[in-house]
């Protein structure tokens, strides 16, 4: 990994700032030519509102390290929620957001009771599938009676 | 005539569109405030869908269009969306049974097209696949709980079933796809595993399949209802009243 894949995938999700976009799995590559950079990255959703944000944030980090930055989008393969890397859902959980279940090929996993961030039980329910952004479900838990998110599997 | 890509692009762009529309129209007027919430992420991902297929609009059309241009600069006879997704979104439950009837099309639609030979519908088909399907949950959810409720709830289910029932029949794409179809870009009709999955919906949420109908259609032509003018002289205003701003 080159200095520069470093500094991209330190890159802060402005919907998750706690979270990197390294650690959400979206930095798909960095390569240099010379003083210019191309970045290749898989947005989450398709009508995700902070893609625009993203490409802005990581165009100020390549300038900052003395490169011309190129951002390109790429859907295929798409993104998945099995692509947030091990630190990436610790922080999650650390943040009180339940990481995604494994969404391999299966089928969404909605209503199996997601284990509660705050106390690890599996107590719990789901209250809205739609949470304050597209990408997270709202529950509550039945032990520790805290309401919690949960990033949904995708 | 037979339709080309740009022509199928341009009716599932449409479709995304205007129906995000319809239902950024709920927002602050839902049942509950997690409704708000939910309708308007559904909403988000409709719109997200339609910016990729107008670019990809742009594109094929070759005239350096950009998304703004298919979604504000258009008139609506230019748009080639299924009458379904613009007609006005009633109580909740017309809403609701509109939602269903979509939610399976576009569903059995994005699935077909993840084998799209088209690599561009077919990569945005994998995206979509998974969106549509908790856009599924949520309406049929929602249909269920209405149809096996209260009298009243029941009622008016069944009501929103039978008014729109008449517009489906667009949801299956339009008989001059033939050629599209034959080249692997679309995939086989949706029509049948379509009504049986609506069946299995409607079954358990003690509502009655509609019978035959006439069918109402001609928006996949640019044949529109008057209501689709109407929506469009709100959703460009403001693009319209300021040409090149950004913001």
């Amino acid at each position: 990994m080159s200095d520069l894949d470093t500094i991209v995938r330190a890159v802060d999700d402005p919907e998750l700032p706690h979270v990197t976009i390294g650690e959400l799995g979206m930095v798909r590559a960095v390569e240099t030519d010379g003083t210019a950079a191309t970045v290749r990255l898989t947005p989450t959703y398709t009508g995700c509102p902070a893609t625009e944000q993203i490409q802005a944030d990581v165009e100020a980090a390549v300038v900052a390290a003395g490169y011309e930055p190129t951002v390109e989008f790429v859907w295929s393969p798409p993104w998945s929620t099995d692509d947030i890397t091990p630190s990436g859902r610790a922080k999650l959980h650390a943040a009180g957001i339940a990481p995604p279940a494994p969404a391999a090929d299966g089928p969404v996993a909605l209503d199996l009771p997601v284990e509660c961030p705050h106390c690890g039980s599996r107590r719990t329910r789901l209250t809205a599938a739609f949470g304050a952004t597209a990408c997270k479900s709202l529950h509550q838990c039945d032990s520790c009676r805290q309401p919690f998110e949960s990033f949904k599997a995708l | 005539m037979t339709a080309d890509l740009l022509t199928h692009v341009l009716r599932q762009a449409d479709r995304a569109f205007v129906l995000s529309h319809r239902l950024a129209e709920w927002l602050t007027h839902a049942p509950e405030l997690e409704e708000d919430m939910a309708l308007a992420n559904i909403s988000l991902d409709l719109l997200g869908q339609a910016r990729h297929l107008y670019t990809y609009a742009g594109e094929l059309e070759g005239l350096g269009h950009d998304e703004d241009h298919f979604a504000y600069w258009r008139d609506a006879d230019d748009f080639r969306n299924p009458l379904l997704v613009e007609q006005p979104n009633g109580d909740f439950a017309v809403s609701m049974a509109r939602q269903v009837f979509h939610d399976h099309a576009a569903l059995l639609y994005w699935e077909s097209m993840t084998s799209s030979t088209d690599e561009t519908l077919a990569a945005l088909a994998a995206r979509a696949v998974n969106e549509t399907r908790f856009h599924l949950r949520h309406s049929t959810g929602w249909l269920i709980r209405l149809g096996d409720g209260t009298e009243e709830s029941h009622r008016r289910a069944q009501a929103g079933v039978d008014q729109l029932w008449p517009f489906t029949g667009e949801l299956f794409g339009a008989d001059d796809e033939t050629q599209l179809r034959a080249d692997g870009i679309v995939g086989a009709s949706i029509a049948e595993a379509w009504r049986a999955a609506v069946a299995a919906t409607l079954q358990e949420a003690t509502l009655t399949l509609p019978g035959a109908a006439e069918p109402q259609a001609g928006g996949l032509h640019g044949r529109h209802t008057p209501h689709l003018a109407t929506m469009l002289a709100t959703s460009q205003a403001l693009a319209r009243a300021n040409p090149g701003a950004t913001w």
